[in-house]
């Protein structure tokens, strides 16, 4: 008996093992084929377009402070902080923050001025995918500004939206 | 129904720069998803933030779909007179909800 109990135990583990992998391997495109219309690179320099228009965005003064590796991308926190003096001759405008992937490229755009004394904000946002984050500045001289990462997202936003 | 929480310093010294939290209960629905019917289940988003510092505005956020429900903002001022800190937002379906702090500025 004690004999059988030791044979039995490691093949039943090898079969359940081998089916959960199966179950893996068969879940991930099943997830990546219901997914729906997303934005792509394109549609977010088409955003993007929208908000600088004709002016070119140079990297840099921008910082994007955004987890590299997310868990969950139904609240993945960020903040955005501009290097800045924030006096009333040179200050931040507006900041932007645009998503690759969602969707909709658009995240949130805020508007401060000299009052804010510090050009920095932080909120949550959704994301899809792994995908790449934006953020512009627009200063008061007129020119933008701008910070890119790239987020590993493990449990997408939105993923219940493919479950008929 | 959705009571923002907010956060305001009771006090602070002239010129000094104060951070300001704010938190609404939201579901942010994206318009993208489909109910366990099939049925699309449309927008309901906020659209719009707005501080105003003693009537004066001093940030504003436009919100898209990809903010998380119960939106969640820090932002910074600078304490400048004492008075009344107010907040505005107002989003999809007529949403509008207001809320406010006093600052004592020394």
């Amino acid at each position: 008996m004690m004999d059988r109990g030791t044979q039995t135990n490691p093949t039943r583990r090898k079969l359940l093992f081998g089916a959960s992998c199966l179950a893996a391997g068969l879940g991930t495109p099943l997830l990546l084929a219901v997914r729906r219309a997303q934005a792509t690179p394109a549609t977010m320099a088409t955003a993007i377009r929208q908000v600088v228009g004709e002016a070119s965005v140079k990297p840099g003064k921008v910082k994007l402070d955004l987890p590299p590796l997310v868990e969950n991308g139904n609240t993945v926190p960020f903040t955005v902080s501009v290097d800045s003096p924030m006096t009333p001759s040179d200050y931040v405008k507006a900041i932007h923050v645009f998503n690759e992937k969602n969707p909709q490229s658009n995240v949130i755009g805020v508007r401060l001025g000299p009052r804010a004394g510090r050009a920095s904000f932080t909120s949550r946002m959704r994301l899809a995918d792994s995908e790449k984050v934006v953020a512009i500045a627009e200063l008061s001289d007129g020119s933008f500004w701008s910070d890119s990462v790239d987020v590993v997202v493990t449990i997408a936003a939105c993923v219940e939206d493919g479950i008929p | 129904m959705s009571a923002p929480l907010i956060n305001v310093p009771a006090r602070a010294k002239r010129g000094d720069i104060i951070i300001i939290k704010t938190l609404i209960s939201h579901e942010m629905e994206t318009g993208f998803r489909y109910g366990t019917n099939g049925v699309l289940i449309p927008r309901n988003i906020i659209t719009e933030f707005v501080c105003t510092y003693n009537g004066e505005e001093i940030f504003r956020a436009d919100f898209h779909q990809a903010v998380a429900a119960n939106p969640f903002l820090t932002f910074y001022t600078v304490a400048t007179a004492s008075g009344t800190i107010a907040f505005t937002w107002t989003g999809d379906n007529g949403f509008s909800e207001n809320a406010s702090a006093n600052i004592t500025v020394e």
